[in-house]
């Protein structure tokens, strides 16, 4: 497994590479230096000549991608491109353009984002695979069409539905919840359950009812009725052998995620006034703030590879027919 | 299952919440009845530090915290500047260039130098700060630190020590060198350099200085500037190029405002910036506040300067200010506020609910909250709803310094030009553009209709004047003047119903904007609609924010929208928008409408040197009228500010030179705390409701499990 970890490991340097190769050139192809410095400098008093210092104060006013003023390796070296890109690889991921250290925001804002995925993350699975199994449980009754309606029903809602009404009804109506806001330490829970309450019911309906098809298959084989044969109760088949076997798609879809939780959620984090990564990249975007998308598009980048990587040793973990190599 | 856990959940919460009587605050309940005001920000402040701030959402932040020389009066209208840390208003002094003085009238031809002495009130301190702290032989104790002296200094509550020192004008002088810093970057660098003498000259020195070292200190202090020179213990002087009068307007903002060189050094120092210390982050001053807590995704917390020096109320305001209860303050010392807490808000929604249940002590208003707090009375007239006024809230308005304005660019061959034929264009489309409409539905009324470049609060505004070519006195009221006219107008141009009299072809004009959504969908069809009551088919290029700018920096454009903040309340803030070398496309100015005419031109020149008085409202009555007959701009209308306070909110008075006008505020701790609980009782039934559901639902599933379980094998 070690060697194939590091094979996997290897593989991600060309990736990253190229995904910083064509970060770099689309968001270029949209934004030129020039651009950045006006948008960063606002909208009054806005001169070629504060431009030029604006640029050249952040480093922008090199060639992207060819220096032809250098010597030798330096024309390649001494680049914008090369400049900006090398250091991410040791994890340094500069300043902001406003100045800030993209690095020690990253450190900040990853943990209330954290603070609302896990929770969301762990409950959601939870509840959903228990959910699901229930379903298959009362399967053809009329607690089976009633659990499926109201899947389709949660499904069909769009999710800022879900964050209006949740604080419209808890904590503007019902005053039982901050509307919005964030705290450090044990006081952070106030704030993030009622974000947790919403997107577990957003993500109720898809997910249960994603499982619900994946244990509807696992139901119908030999195994199970081999269980059955031999005695066993209804809720030690579903929960001791079916959903075992059904773990594989399970883990497919779960671990893969799992990484990217520290990215956030955009809707979630603004309306509930979390300060977590959320948001992070698409203010960058708008405010054409290449050191952020470029640090955030990177690290998403290493966040999924390492999810897959998670992915492929769990299936080795939970089938014992799995070998990697 | 999942539903009881999240009941459990739902149950932890509340037994938490209920360690406090009100369950929803998003405070700490120690804060309950702190003498803290609680407002909130939409979009972080990238900028903090005084020689780069220029947003209104950055000053807002720093004009607590930095005091320039002059501040403009809280209570006097028209706005009045007056000393903050000055002794007075400095007087300016002319030379020529043989440096003999000259009188104060002295010709603009002749005057070479202009001369401001400034004079600090002596006993003013900086607020504390780590920068101050010294030893015990007096030498900064936190400077030259390198890597170990940072080691587990992650913020400035890890620097132990603190201390402050008297404001010197050194500062003033050092911040001056500062504005032209490469590395810092100010938006007004490249004006000042026009007028502060040898100001370009340091910044071509400075550029070279920081080809070695980007980001490090610079000792500022062994680079001379002539034009900014400390010439006392508490005076110092300002000497600029030529004549400047609109200079005294930029002594009260924050650019400004002194920094002291310890600081700089201090902040400079290796291992800052990524600690995310520095002047942009973490301001120094000598204001009624000192920002405690900056953490701008989440809220940023200002304190009271416990060395601010001795400021009070003013005694004197404006009629009808004691009947507003303005004057109640009077002669207290200031700050009136121990603090005050903003919270990052990005959503509008959480923002306004928030303010409904007390948790907010300010609020603008949105359009999704207009008309629950507004409704317009039979004349007209804003008032606050029912609900509201049950409350105890009121509503404040004003009409902003500010003008949004549908420009045409002038070196286009269709809009532009200055002849009769195309001015004739220009303002039968100012016509056919009800901008009243426009206020009622996309603005909530919430909008004065312009009629001349200058907005209410800039001098030369006439309250009572009207655009002569847009709107005509009928019955004794001014009114748009009626399609018809503008119809005639537009034939007179060669364009009769909208068709070129000789080609017979439809009048297609382009309108450049970088609106989008389905908001802007509603507005930019507003105006195809418009443009199409003269027959006139709009096309409209939405673009996004680069290309707009390209196209105006090129000159690709036809028709656009723009507005303009005023910075000062002098007509030269605006008329400069419409002077010729000012063009865009030629100067890379101001001027986006591109408009040369030779004769505002030269009026400009004379005016933007007048000292107010007849003479000068006489030219800008003249510089008024030739661009309302030129019409490069549709005047579109002043915005007028709509703000909802809490009851227990006092001195709240509408001023948009001012940004410290925090000091003056006060609440009523008490009356708020009383408010939020009355206001805020949890509502517990749903909880039982949910509990009762939960039961309901999961008890036919629990009987039909037994019955399966104990069901025989068939």
């Amino acid at each position: 497994m070690m060697r194939y970890l590091v094979k996997r490991l290897l593989y991600a340097v060309p990736i990253l590479l190229g995904v910083n190769l064509l970060t770099f050139a689309l968001f270029f192809v949209v934004n030129t230096p020039d651009d950045m410095a006006r948008l960063q400098l606002g909208t009054k008093r806005v001169t070629p000549e504060a431009i030029a210092r604006w640029k050249a104060e952040h480093g922008y006013d090199e060639p992207l991608f060819y220096n032809p003023k250098a010597a030798g390796v330096d024309k390649i070296t001494d680049t914008l491109f090369a400049r900006k890109s090398a250091a991410m690889f040791v994890f340094d991921f500069g300043r902001s353009d406003d100045g800030r250290d993209i690095g020690r925001e990253i450190r900040t804002r990853m943990w209330p984002s954290l603070a609302i995925a896990v929770p969301v993350f762990v409950i959601g699975l939870a509840a959903n695979i228990s959910f699901a199994l229930l379903m298959i449980f009362f399967r053809g009754t009329y607690l089976d069409w009633a659990g499926l309606a109201l899947c389709i029903l949660l499904m069909s809602i769009s999710g800022l539905f879900y964050i209006i009404a949740g604080q419209f009804f808890i904590a503007k109506l019902w005053h039982l919840l901050p509307i919005s806001g964030y705290s450090g330490g044990i006081h952070a829970l106030r704030f993030i359950l009622l974000p947790v309450l919403v997107s577990l019911a957003a993500g109720l309906g898809s997910g249960a009812r994603w499982y619900r098809t994946l244990f509807q298959e696992e139901v119908g084989k030999d195994y199970v009725r081999t269980a059955r044969a031999k005695g066993l109760s209804e809720v030690r088949v579903l929960f001791g052998h079916v959903l075992r076997n059904g773990l594989i798609p399970i883990l497919t879809g779960a671990v893969a995620v799992l990484p990217l939780l520290f990215l956030g959620s955009l809707l979630t984090e603004s309306f509930f006034g979390i300060p977590g990564l959320g948001s992070y990249t698409v203010d960058a975007i708008r405010a054409q703030d290449f050191a952020v998308v470029r640090a955030m598009v990177f690290l998403g980048s290493l966040l999924y590879i390492v999810g897959l990587m998670l992915t492929d040793i769990s299936y080795a973990l939970a089938d014992p027919r799995v070998r990697l190599g | 299952m999942p539903m009881l856990r999240h009941l459990a959940l739902a149950c932890l919460a509340l037994a938490l919440g209920a360690c406090g009587k009100i369950w929803n605050d998003p405070y700490p309940a120690s804060q309950a009845r702190a003498n803290v005001l609680y407002s909130a920000f939409s979009e972080r402040p990238k900028h903090l530090d005084p020689a780069r701030a220029y947003s209104s959402n950055e000053t807002e932040i720093i004009g607590q915290i930095y005091e320039p020389p002059l501040q403009y009066s809280f209570l006097k209208r028209p706005y009045t500047l007056e000393p903050l840390t000055a002794q007075s208003l400095p007087r300016v002094r002319y030379y020529d260039k043989a440096g003999r003085e000259l009188p104060a009238d002295a010709p603009i031809g002749q005057i070479a130098e202009s001369v401001y002495d400034i004079t600090l009130k002596p006993g003013i301190y900086y607020q504390p700060h780590p920068a101050f702290a010294v030893d015990a032989h007096g030498r900064p104790r936190y400077l030259h630190l390198g890597a170990a002296g940072m080691a587990g200094r992650d913020s400035l509550a890890d620097f132990h020590h603190s201390g402050t020192r008297e404001l010197t004008t050194a500062d003033y002088v050092y911040e001056i060198k500062r504005l032209a810093d490469p590395a810092v970057a100010s938006p007004i660098y490249s004006l000042m350099a026009q007028y502060i003498l040898g100001l370009r000259r340091l910044g071509a020195q400075l550029e070279q200085a920081r080809k070695n070292d980007p980001h490090g200190f610079i000792d500022l202090d062994r680079y001379a500037l002539p034009g900014a020179q400390v010439t006392g213990r508490y005076s110092y002087r300002i000497t600029l190029k030529g004549k400047y009068p609109q200079f005294l307007y930029w002594l009260a903002m924050p650019f400004f405002a002194p920094v002291p060189r310890v600081v700089d050094e201090f902040y400079r120092q290796s291992g800052m910036a990524q600690r995310n210390l520095s002047l942009d982050t973490q301001p120094v001053g000598t204001g009624a506040f000192m920002l405690t807590v900056n953490e701008p995704n989440r809220r940023m917390v200002l304190m009271r300067n416990p060395d601010f020096h001795a400021e009070f109320y003013p005694r004197h305001g404006m009629p009808g200010d004691v009947a507003r209860g303005l004057l109640r303050d009077a002669g207290k010392r200031l700050p009136l506020l121990d603090g005050a807490v903003y919270s990052l808000e990005k959503e509008n929604i959480p923002y306004w609910n928030k303010f409904l249940q007390g948790y907010y002590d300010v609020s603008g208003l949105s359009s999704d909250s207009f008309d629950q707090a507004v409704r317009f009375g039979g004349a007209g007239q804003a008032e606050l709803a029912p609900a509201m006024r049950a409350r105890g809230m009121q509503l404040i308005t004003a009409v902003a310094p500010s003008i949004w304005y549908l420009g045409f660019n002038m070196q286009d061959p269709v809009v532009g030009g200055l002849d009769a034929k195309h001015r004739d264009l220009r303002q039968a489309i100012s016509i056919a553009l009800d901008y009243e409409q426009f206020i009622d539905i996309f603005l909530n009324g919430r909008g004065v209709p312009g009629q001349g470049p200058l907005p209410p609060g800039i001098y030369g505004y006439a309250p009572n004047a009207y655009d002569p070519w847009v709107y005509e006195r009928r019955d004794g009221r001014i009114e748009r003047r009626p399609l018809a006219y503008a119809r005639a107008l537009l034939a007179r141009a060669g364009y009769p119903g909208g068709r070129n009299a000789l080609s017979g072809q439809p009048l297609v004009l382009y309108f450049d904007t970088m609106a989008s959504g389905p908001d802007a969908r509603a507005r930019l069809e507003w105006y195809r609609k418009q443009f199409a009551r003269l027959g006139i088919q709009l096309v409209v290029r939405a673009t996004d924010y680069n290309r707009f700018q390209d196209k105006m920096r090129r000159g690709n454009d036809q028709i656009f929208e723009w507005g303009w903040n005023a910075d000062y309340p002098d007509p030269e803030n605006f008329f400069f928008l419409l002077y010729g070398p000012n063009g865009k496309v030629k100067d890379g100015g101001e001027n986006a409408a591109n408009y040369a005419n030779p004769e505002f031109d030269r009026l400009f020149e004379q005016m933007r040197y007048m000292d107010d008085g007849p003479a000068r409202l006489a030219l800008i009555d003249r510089m008024n009228a030739i661009v309302e007959r030129d019409a490069p701009w549709v005047f579109a209308y002043y915005p007028k500010a709509f703000t909802l306070i809490q009851p227990w909110v006092y001195n709240v008075k509408p001023n948009f030179m001012a940004n410290n006008t925090l000091k003056y505020r006060r609440i009523d701790p008490a009356l708020r705390a009383r408010l939020r609980a009355a206001w805020n009782h949890p509502v517990l039934w749903p909880l039982g409701a949910l509990a009762a559901g939960l039961v309901l639902a999961v008890l036919p599933a629990w009987r039909a499990w037994r019955r399966r379980e104990r069901q025989a094998a068939r």
